[in-house]
């Protein structure tokens, strides 16, 4: 069974189509970045899959209608929906408290390592603590849960640089053991590439890419061309072209690496140069065809 | 374990001190009140006070005991009225509806959890605030009656103190399941709308204002002052309010429990409860 099985996933507000069909599968022990740019539907996506909206469609969150059953899902799923959701008047105690009354999986000798390691002081109220402390704090709340799928929507935002490093490798070496299912957005795209081991790529409420981490290295290529080859390069119909200090890289969907490499210096892209690639290559096909 | 349902009211208490704080805050200023006055014209009260024939006399005695009694027990249904207008509402402002949604609590649990706060747990925390300063005000009175060498044996004679602890208990309670559709009407209104407490405020007046301008009546108006001051004239006898109530027989709960008024109203705070955790299930952070 995948953690997350996703089929049509309709969703509108008003006149706008937040998920247009959005198809998402999921399985146990992967690491999902959900990329896409603001409006893109990758919230709607995030609150559907945790049961915090409705909407049509077929959906499955281990097994379950998050819709229905947002209760029993939330023993097995953890999230962090946003940095500083937590409620400023409580004093860090007092959250430590609560999550363990209510939670059956919260460890809280485990939750109390990590803060004593992130030296938080228990009696402080949440709203006095600094921005990458309250983020903390969320972490080690959700990192001693015993979950099997945890959501990450922007988990970091507005967090500075040696935080937010931090954060993800917490996450990697003290929660991830191979098996937990990690699902994450972000902005920057860069900071969480080599933690992936999935990627999907939403746009206007679609899915419109998704693959492991590992075929997509193998799918897509940068290309340092050399001025003498661009002709070559060209008719082996880049996804994009650019110039980058004078030097002209291209971006190849698929093509064979001797073919390639033949053009210049092969290099892995980054997601967020595919993504763009794309994403202006699907504008222009939308532009001519209107 | 203790369940999901009492750390929800918990953490109600952790976040409104105001529940217990205000009705505490109301009680001190209560007994420095009543020491003030009393020490400074004990003898002409107590003057007064012989002068009387024996009815007026327990009047007199128990009047301090009541009076402080109400003014917390009001305080604390003023505090509850605001806690329901808030209750739904601040989790969206601050977004902390995110975090309690990740959590394994269900959204009827979340919606009993906050009713109860208003309905039961501020009325306890009064009462037992408004017992612990009626016995205040009696060592009060003692040490500074003693002090002028007045007879109190004589004066506690007059003082119903079992029957008066019961009928506040009852007063509370009557008023408690009285309010309880207001509560379930506010609480419904902080999850139904972005600002609730201006839109209840104004929707109030405007509604009376509206029927007395287009039939010249005031049903409406009627209707409030029914909902907010019914327990007193449906939970007691006819009359018994223009004295203090300290005797059982003043109570009239046999009428109270049988009132139509009560039965609809309970009836009401369910529509309105059920409504609420639906549309508390629906709702997102505001901004």
């Amino acid at each position: 069974m995948a953690t997350i099985e996703a089929r049509g996933l309709r969703k509108t507000y008003g006149a706008t189509k937040a998920l247009d069909g959005v198809d998402l599968e999921v399985g146990a022990g992967r690491i999902l970045g959900l990329i896409g740019p603001n409006g893109a539907g990758k919230t709607t996506a995030l609150n559907a899959i945790l049961g915090l909206t409705p909407c049509e469609g077929e959906l499955r969150v281990l097994g379950r209608d998050p819709w229905r059953a947002r209760e029993a899902l939330m023993r097995e799923v953890c999230f962090i929906a946003d940095v500083a959701v937590l409620p400023r008047w409580m004093k860090v105690s007092q959250a430590l408290d609560y999550v363990a009354g209510v939670h059956p999986g919260f460890d809280r000798a485990r939750a109390e390592r990590f803060l004593a390691r992130a030296a938080l002081p228990s009696g402080k109220r949440i709203g006095k603590l600094s921005k990458g402390m309250v983020a903390q704090l969320h972490l080690a709340i959700v990192m001693a849960i015993d979950a099997r799928l945890l959501v990450l929507d922007e988990p970091t935002l507005g967090l500075d640089i040696l935080f937010r490093k931090h954060f993800y490798d917490t996450l990697l070496n003290d929660y991830y053991d191979g098996k937990r299912t990690v699902l994450v957005t972000t902005h920057q795209v860069e900071e969480i590439e080599h933690v992936l081991t999935d990627v999907a790529f939403i746009a206007n409420g679609r899915v419109v890419l998704q693959s492991t981490m590992d075929a997509f290295e193998t799918r897509f290529a940068a290309v340092v061309v050399r001025p003498e080859q661009a002709p070559q390069a060209r008719a082996l119909e880049p996804i994009q072209e650019r110039l980058v200090l004078g030097r002209s890289v291209f971006l190849f969907d698929g093509r064979e690496r001797a073919q390639l490499q033949a053009l210049g210096e092969v290099r892995s892209p980054g997601i967020a140069d595919i993504f763009i690639a794309l994403m202006n290559r699907a504008g222009g096909t939308a532009e001519r065809t209107a | 374990m203790k369940g999901t349902f009492y750390w929800s009211v918990r953490r109600e208490l952790w976040e409104h001190r105001s529940v217990w704080l205000a009705p505490l805050a109301v009680a001190a200023f209560v007994l420095v009140a009543f020491t003030y006055g009393l020490s400074r014209s004990a003898r002409e009260i107590a003057a007064t006070l012989s002068a009387l024939p024996p009815g007026k006399q327990q009047h007199l005695v128990t009047m301090p005991f009541g009076l402080a009694a109400s003014v917390i027990l009001l305080t604390g249904f003023v505090v509850a009225a605001f806690y329901c207008v808030e209750a739904l509402n601040t989790e969206r402002r601050d977004r902390s509806i995110l975090f309690w949604k990740s959590m394994p609590v269900s959204d009827l649990t979340t919606v009993l959890a906050k009713a109860l706060v208003p309905v039961a747990v501020i009325p306890l925390v009064a009462y037992a605030i408004a017992l612990a300063t009626q016995a205040m005000v009696f060592t009060v009175s003692a040490v500074v009656l003693k002090a002028l060498g007045a007879d109190i044996g004589a004066l506690w004679a007059k003082l119903p103190m079992t029957s008066m602890t019961l009928a506040l208990a009852y007063g509370v309670a009557v008023h408690a399941l009285w309010f309880a559709p207001l509560f379930a009407l506010l609480l419904l209104a902080s999850v139904a709308i972005r600002r609730p407490l201006p839109w209840v405020v104004v929707s109030v007046i405007a509604l009376q204002l509206l029927e007395k301008i287009a039939f010249g009546t005031n049903y409406s108006g009627a209707f409030v002052k029914y909902r907010v001051m019914g327990a007193m004239t449906e939970a007691f006898r006819t009359d018994a309010l223009r004295e203090p109530v300290v005797q059982l027989s003043q109570l009239d709960p046999a009428r109270f429990f049988t009132s139509p008024g009560l039965w609809l109203g309970l009836v009401a705070a369910a529509v309105f409860l059920s409504i609420a955790v639906r549309l508390r299930r629906l709702r997102e952070p505001l901004s």
